[in-house]
């Protein structure tokens, strides 16, 4: 059947018997960088059009519909508008802090997308921490949004900055316990073997009501470690202008831009990966005509279905909700999600060790 | 810039919020003191869209200032001319046909609630609710279309002039405004799903911006700030004109004094003002819609004042006439610039989203307080 695996294993076995091993791998490294950069511009342009779209469509509008067909061609167009722009650096701005921002942001997002699994055997690198590597590297986007308020030279911005440490150190307590409900279900912090674990039910389904408590929280918790609202207090429009990225123009405010959509895809890929089963089909019991017609289905498509549904509703949340306050958002993590979470935990190792879960 | 002031101190951090802001409505410009995100103190700095409406009108005749006054609280262009073409109206003596009155209270309630629909939008998108905004539009524009029907305006309607309205109402008039009461009794339940019943909106309203009666009182607050505290401040009951003592209205009053209570006031009166369109709607009394006035009007030697209630409280005109064509002294009591003057006792020890809701709950038009 055809399948991303496929074509990656027939490129492995033609480049190995071509090229010398050294050379081989350093092939597959460009290639594999190369479709980092492409999978990180395509997903900021589609999910920039995607955002547009299920705005105006709450909103009781058409949206962008003179670019391309139904104006699917727009984000394109404003990417092209933000490369020939001039990226101004303001006065009295630390320069090399303000430069260097924008990039650590797209960096840490493309870091991130390497262990997803986005097709059955199709992941960039499988490594044996695979959950932990995403939640650490994502704690350095935080570094980004520091740098960018604090050399700005702007009150807003470094209000914006400080509001945005705030919050992403706390959020991300919420996030990784919640992922380590599902790490203690699973036993393993491997991405592959997580998913593998999955494949006679989603730990949603498998895991009664603490999983799902879990999941609620872990959506939660990255909807404000993105910066999403109605957690987007670090760049709360109505309030500090911009947040941290007021002073940016052009690419370097695009890189922003795209970093945040692409972070979106990956928390949403993890929370698909760790709850929903990652590449694999909806499953009831086994072997059963429901079963089969459900893996004709292509594994991609499962992954990237149920990645934009979650992405989806993040995007529900953020045309729907007035922002919190500042008080208000870290009061919710220290004194509700926190102990919740915690306490859910225990609940979850408890059903880990007695072997409740199904 | 704010030494004087105790409350700052050094390395205090101090915001300019406006005149370009995306939260101001307007050319306001606030100068605040922080002390990390707790308010010290709100600093507000007016006059970049003063225009000298007052000096303006002085030189214009009884007919002609009329239509200035559109622009001064353009989000209630009809309820401002009411008002001058009232004051006018006291110094003339003159009596107003029945359906001139019907007309003008029919007009005046349809602003408000056209002005309260674009508040509720924009007080939404002050808490980062965007979609709200749409939704309060999509019925705001069905009344600025009655509008445009009628008086060949959306926004500076001019229609109301001294001794009864412009012209005859549109053929069609009747009949699209009880299809906007359709339309809104449809869908105002939206509004409360949306917004008013939000457990995040909930929590950023209440128990901040807290305005106590006396202190309502003091800084001169009208309309729904006052009401929001409790003080019973309805021009429309309490010094009724045209018909608003023949028809059934309550004055809405909140205890709280908080931003939700001032909140409510507004969305409750939107339900008011649709009452007060049913009873007449049916009940246009036939006859002149305009009473025989003399081409050029002049005013007796004197001194006359006229207050009406608008979308954001009082509005009060004085008009000191010498008895010629022309006002020799006109004033406006624009209730905007002293609901804004309460701003900083409420935005005190408060956080700056806080401050962003207070002004929202104020609703702010900026040329109205600038004038």
């Amino acid at each position: 059947m055809w399948s991303f695996s496929n074509i990656a294993n027939n490129l492995h076995d033609w480049l190995s018997t071509t090229f010398n091993p050294t050379w081989t791998l350093i092939i597959e490294m460009v290639i594999a960088g190369i479709a980092v950069i492409g999978l990180f511009a395509a997903l900021g342009l589609v999910l920039v059009i995607m955002e547009r779209k299920v705005s105006a469509w709450m909103q009781i509008r058409v949206g962008p519909n003179r670019v391309g067909p139904k104006g699917m061609l727009q984000s394109l167009a404003d990417t092209l508008k933000l490369l020939v722009k001039e990226g101004l650096t303001p006065n009295g701005a630390d320069k090399l802090l303000f430069n260097v921002a924008p990039f650590i942001a797209m960096i840490v997002a493309m870091l991130l997308l390497a262990p997803i699994a986005f097709a059955k055997d199709f992941q960039l690198w499988d490594l044996n921490i695979g959950v932990l590597y995403v939640s650490a590297v994502s704690s350095i986007m935080v570094i980004s949004i520091l740098m960018a308020g604090w050399s700005s030279n702007n009150k807003y911005s470094l209000m914006g900055a400080m509001r945005s440490g705030a919050q992403i150190v706390s959020y991300e307590l919420s996030a990784g316990l919640s992922i380590l409900a599902i790490v203690v279900l699973t036993g393993s912090l491997r991405v592959s073997d997580i998913i593998n674990s999955q494949a006679d039910g989603w730990w949603i389904f498998k895991g009664h009501i603490p999983v799902i408590i879990a999941f609620v929280i872990f959506i939660i918790a990255v909807t404000a470690e993105t910066n999403r609202a109605p957690f987007d207090l670090a760049e709360a429009e109505s309030e500090l202008t911009a947040g941290f990225h007021t002073e940016y123009s052009g690419m370097k405010f695009a890189l922003f831009f795209l970093a945040e959509y692409v972070n979106i895809f990956v928390v949403c890929g993890i929370g698909a990966t760790l709850f929903l089963g990652g590449w694999q089909p909806l499953h009831f019991g086994t072997g059963t005509q429901f079963n089969h017609i459900m893996d004709y289905i292509p594994s991609s498509l499962w992954f990237i279905g149920k990645t934009f549904f979650l992405i989806f509703v993040i995007m529900w949340f953020r045309w729907t909700f007035p922002r919190l306050r500042i008080d208000q958002l870290l009061n919710l993590e220290w004194k509700y999600l926190l102990p919740i979470s915690m306490f859910n935990l225990l609940l979850v190792t408890l059903m880990a060790i007695m072997k409740w879960h199904f | 810039m704010v030494e004087e002031i105790g409350t700052t101190t050094e390395g205090d951090l101090i915001i300019n919020v406006g005149p370009q802001h995306p939260a101001t409505h307007g050319v306001l410009h606030l100068v605040i003191t922080l002390n990390g995100e707790t308010i010290k103190k709100v600093e507000p700095h007016l006059g970049f869209i003063h225009r000298s409406i007052e000096k303006m009108c002085e030189s214009l005749t009884y007919r002609q200032f009329i239509y200035v006054t559109s622009r001064m609280d353009y989000l209630s262009a009809h309820i401002n001319n009411h008002a001058c073409a009232l004051c006018v109206e006291k110094g003339l003596q003159i009596e107003i046909p029945a359906r001139a009155q019907a007309i003008r209270v029919l007009m005046d309630e349809l602003t408000r609630i056209a002005s309260h629909e674009l508040w509720w939008g924009a007080m939404a998108m002050d808490l980062g609710a965007f979609t709200p905004f749409f939704h309060a539009f999509r019925e705001r524009e069905t009344i600025n279309d009655i509008m445009e029907e009628t008086c060949g305006a959306r926004l500076t309607m001019n229609y109301i002039v001294p001794g009864g309205v412009m012209q005859e109402l549109h053929p069609d008039f009747q009949k699209r405004v009880k299809e906007f009461i359709v339309l809104y009794k449809r869908k105002i339940h939206e509004y409360d799903e949306m917004v008013t019943g939000n457990i995040i909106f909930q929590n950023r309203m209440k128990n901040v911006g807290y305005l106590s009666a006396e202190d309502a009182v003091s800084y001169g607050c009208t309309g729904p700030t006052a009401r929001g505290s409790g003080v019973s401040c309805d021009i429309r009951k309490l010094y009724p004109y045209e018909v608003y003592d023949k028809v059934e209205f309550d004055e809405i009053l909140e205890t709280a004094g908080d931003s939700f209570a001032r909140y409510m006031v507004r969305i409750r009166e939107m339900q008011q003002s649709i009452r007060i369109i049913e009873q007449l709607i049916d009940n246009i009394p036939d006859g002149d819609f305009q009473a025989k006035t003399k081409a050029v009007l002049k005013l007796p030697k004197g001194e006359f004042y006229s207050r009406v209630e608008t979308a954001r409280g009082e509005l009060g005109v004085y008009i000191v006439s010498e008895g010629g064509t022309t006002p020799y002294r006109i004033k406006f009591r624009s209730p905007g610039f002293s609901n804004l003057s309460a701003l900083d006792h409420m935005a005190r020890g408060g956080k700056l989203g806080d401050l962003i809701a207070m002004m929202g709950t104020l609703d702010l038009v900026i040329p109205d307080i600038d004038r």
